[in-house]
């Protein structure tokens, strides 16, 4: 990855952390969005699909549920994606590598964020009186710093995460023993796991959920089936 | 509307839709996204008697950023109903306590609508087109199409109702897509997530050697272990065992000899 790309990759992770949360909520963030824009900057976004759809298995069941404590899978997916379009091979030793950066750093974002909000919190708390007389100044000044910092986290990270994980990446192409084939089933196993139980999380619950589910099952296995 | 509040101009907004967009910018567990709801309202209590520069903007503002939580999307109908009570000149009083009120529907309609059930829908949509073949053209523009239109209806929708109703906008929540909508995508997204998952890990793991057997044989084991997901629920997150698992496989192939 050539020092142009690993700028794109972080001001793009900082467009993507940022869009989490802050702004648009447009769902760039999403792994299958991210990892496959990380993949298009280091010039296959094909393999940066493939890292994408397996995080975004992992990432179905996670819900942006205000207050709740949720993974920031931006930043880290766009990583993932990057370092694996990245690798000359497309090793699968790399592929899971990238899985596992992408896991990880979406664990750490989640955390980076909590800790973006706590110092918010003390923002407000320290212009509580020029709020509560409705000074557009401060208000405005909380919303935009808010913001920024927030770009700023979404930078940082991605930063910290390419810095770490490029030697990681390496290590795992070069010395990955298992087949590739049995390392990809592996792959698919672990993530259409959490997938269904994701679904299952989600939707069991809606009335006839379950019927609908059984029915397409059936469909499912005689399509696999016949062709 | 009353024959006193005139129709708000184009640029205002516009300017309140766009702030929507950042509404959780300044996001925090004090007042959660109150700031945020007064930075949205403001463009419109700039109309207020005395401009920018008068006290009813300044009281208007004050009362619009103290603490407020609501889904994102869904703050739109709080945004366009209290800037029109504002502007209505509706009592203080009466505005702080609707604006309480709404915190709670507000919040659990979205949650439902949104997180629980039109995102996974639209993640299964993007993740069933990748497991039937398509590119990555074709599952992000798919992707981010089908969950923007609802986005930006939903926000469109809300600032227009909020507005139009002002204090009496409770009875629009009933709408038939808030009430039904979220059984409506989970039921889609039931069978969507059935039948797309086969297709997902047929691609993520490749066909290798022995096909439909290698099929059968991923499929069952993943069905097993998403088992002991769902009864582990509450006390192990799946991604998170996910992580341990191939950490623990990325070991073991790195390092043995």
């Amino acid at each position: 990855m050539t020092p142009a790309d690993m700028a794109s990759v972080v001001l793009v992770g900082a467009v993507v952390g940022f869009d989490t949360v802050s702004f648009p909520q447009a769902m760039l963030s999403r792994p299958i969005v991210a990892s496959t824009l990380g993949g298009a900057i280091a010039g296959n976004a094909s393999l940066g699909l493939l890292c994408g759809a397996i995080l975004e298995c992992f990432a179905l069941e996670t819900l942006p549920v205000g207050a709740s404590r949720y993974p920031e899978w931006g930043s880290a997916s766009l990583v993932g994606g990057a370092l694996y379009a990245d690798t000359p091979s497309g090793s699968t030793g790399a592929l899971v590598m990238s899985v596992i950066i992408g896991l990880s750093g979406a664990w750490l974002g989640g955390w980076s964020m909590i800790r973006l909000r706590t110092l918010n919190a003390q923002r407000a708390r320290r212009n509580h009186d020029a709020v509560a007389s409705g000074d557009p100044r401060v208000i405005l000044g909380l919303q935009l710093s808010g913001l920024a910092a927030d770009l700023l986290r979404g930078a940082t990270l991605t930063a910290l995460l390419l810095a770490i994980s490029l030697p990681l990446r390496d290590i795992a192409a070069r010395g990955w023993t298992q087949s590739p084939d049995s390392t990809r089933l592996t792959l698919g196993i672990a993530s259409v796991a959490v997938a269904a139980s994701a679904v299952w999380k989600h939707f069991s619950s809606v009335p006839n959920a379950r019927i609908i589910m059984l029915a397409a099952a059936m469909v499912s296995g005689l399509l696999v089936f016949f062709t | 509307m009353t024959s006193t509040t005139p129709p708000l101009p184009l640029r205002t907004n516009v300017a309140m839709f766009v702030r929507l967009l950042a509404i959780q910018g300044s996001w925090n567990y004090e007042t959660l996204i109150g700031t945020g709801t007064g930075f949205c309202v403001e463009p419109a209590l700039r109309l207020l008697p005395g401009g920018p520069e008068g006290e009813a903007y300044r009281a208007a503002l004050a009362r619009q950023s103290q603490y407020f939580n609501a889904h994102p999307y869904l703050a739109a109908v709080a945004v366009g109903a209290l800037a029109r009570a504002e502007l209505d000149g509706e009592a203080p009083k009466q505005i702080e306590r609707y604006r309480r009120a709404l915190c709670s529907p507000l919040g659990s309609l979205g949650d439902r609508l949104v997180w629980a059930a039109w995102l996974p829908f639209c993640s299964l949509v993007a993740l069933a087109l990748f497991g039937l073949g398509a590119g990555p053209l074709l599952v992000l523009a798919g992707f981010l199409l089908l969950y923007n239109v609802g986005h930006i209806w939903l926000l469109i929708w809300g600032l227009r109702v909020g507005w139009r109703e002002g204090l009496r906008v409770a009875p629009s929540l009933g709408t038939p897509i808030l009430r039904h909508g979220p059984q409506v995508i989970g039921r889609a997204g039931a069978a969507l997530g059935v039948l797309a998952l086969p297709l997902i890990f047929d691609r993520i793991a490749g066909s290798g050697p022995s096909g439909i057997v290698r099929l059968a044989f991923g499929i069952l084991v993943a069905l097993a272990a998403a088992v002991v997901l769902v009864r582990l629920q509450g006390r192990l997150e799946g991604w998170k065992a996910g992580l341990i698992a191939l950490t623990l496989v990325a070991l073991y192939s790195t390092l043995r000899p």
